[in-house]
């Protein structure tokens, strides 16, 4: 079986004032199908053009990109928005809902999107908007839903088509804590069912729902960590309570 | 744990067992790695310094066992522990001390010892989410592993800011 993701010598250069600004700069990384991946660094080390890169939503000017083993770095706009559709999940910082679409049929639109008949799009988008614990907010516009609420809604809709790959570029970054737990419970629900993720964030705690960790720095991965550290349940609980197991 | 066993007992008096088991429902997860034998010693520290008493019941079936019970010295310990708003361990002096010690005398880089500071932080901070993201952990538990976690992703982000101060700091 083929890896989600292999990017070789990915790169992502822009023409600056003199030298370019390498964004993103030959990075290597394989991530395999079930994953849950998360990349952090400082602000401006390139993580989030990555994420970019990685769905397509900009062209790498240097390197090889394989999503499910098919070579995708040079496919047409369109292509990639087809590819997009059915293979990638987005969730976004700012939710980047459709204001004026109910919470329902921005889940459903990308199902509609692929060709999916009106009535199972809408049977699977209240079925996800139930898991996610906002089946209640269905008929709701955007605005009229809490932050929590919308990005939950936002995750529906990267959800609906079963992608392959679901990308999360800052998914908890405007919002409050208790928000934020939702978000990581919802998160580790999908780690558990062994969706492919990569998050990209500032959190910590987002981060540590991962089990494998990429840094970045100046725009090139400085370190790729597995974070679960063998411990068994009792060593782990000794070291967090700081006692002798 | 000695004023928090204090505490316990100034509810009802009980013998050592009842005692651990009341400290581990408490504690939640992070109980089970409860040294028995701690409470154990504790206790009889307690009442060497007098502040619980000790009284033999004698049992038919089994072994006596030691039921202990506060002394009024010991309450006034409990109520002076409750209101003390102390707050040890506040600063990270030592992992502070350690960055600037590594670039003093150039015996390690001070952003490797960041990095794998956060490593560490973070492998405790997924383990602390793990465990209480267990839906059969009570709600107290996860109180305390919910703070646990805050103190984690709060360490996590002062080691941002320790990188910002230690990147290229030869220069």
């Amino acid at each position: 079986m083929s890896a989600v993701i292999e990017a070789r010598g990915l790169s992502r250069h822009y023409p600056g004032n003199g030298l370019p600004v390498r964004a993103v700069d030959s990075v290597d990384v394989v991530i395999e199908r079930g994953e849950a991946v998360s990349v952090m660094g400082p602000s401006g080390c390139g993580k989030s053009t990555l994420l970019h890169l990685l769905g397509g939503l900009e062209r790498p000017t240097a390197g090889e990109l394989r999503l499910d083993g098919r070579r995708v770095d040079q496919l047409s706009e369109s292509a990639w928005a087809r590819l997009r559709r059915r293979g990638v999940g987005f969730v976004f910082q700012a939710f980047h809902l459709v204001d004026e679409l109910s919470a329902v049929e921005n889940v459903e639109l990308p199902a509609l999107l692929v060709g999916m008949s009106r009535r199972e799009a809408r049977a699977r988008a209240m079925k996800l908007l139930d898991r996610l614990g906002v089946a209640d907010r269905a008929g709701h516009l955007p605005d009229r839903l809490s932050g929590g609420q919308r990005q939950r809604v936002a995750i529906a809709r990267a959800l609906i088509n079963e992608p392959l790959l679901v990308l999360a570029d800052e998914p908890t970054g405007n919002l409050d804590s208790h928000a934020t737990g939702e978000i990581l419970k919802i998160l580790a629900r999908l780690r558990d069912a062994q969706q492919t993720l990569l998050l990209v964030t500032h959190d910590p705690r987002v981060a540590a729902v991962a089990d494998r960790l990429l840094s970045m720095r100046d725009g090139s991965i400085v370190e790729d960590t597995r974070l679960e550290g063998g411990l068994s349940r009792q060593a782990a609980l000794a070291q967090i309570a700081g006692w002798e197991a | 744990m000695r004023e928090a066993m204090l505490a316990l007992l100034a509810k009802e008096p009980a013998h050592g067992y009842e005692l651990r088991q009341r400290l581990t429902r408490a504690l939640g997860p992070i109980g089970e790695v409860l040294n028995p034998g701690q409470v154990y010693v504790t206790l009889s520290r307690l009442e060497r310094a007098g502040l619980v008493r000790a009284d033999q019941v004698a049992q038919t079936a089994a072994p006596d066992k030691k039921v202990y019970e506060v002394t009024p010295a010991g309450r006034e310990h409990v109520a002076t522990w409750l209101l003390d708003a102390s707050w040890p361990k506040v600063a990270p002096v030592e992992f502070h001390l350690k960055l600037v010690a590594a670039a003093a005398t150039g015996l390690a880089d001070p952003v490797a010892l960041i990095d794998a500071q956060r490593r560490e932080l973070l492998r405790r901070l997924r383990d602390v989410q793990r465990l209480a993201d267990d839906e059969s952990v009570d709600a107290d538990g996860v109180l305390l592993l919910e703070g646990t976690a805050l103190r984690l992703q709060a360490d996590v982000r002062w080691l941002e800011a320790c990188e910002r101060r230690w990147t290229g700091w030869r220069s």
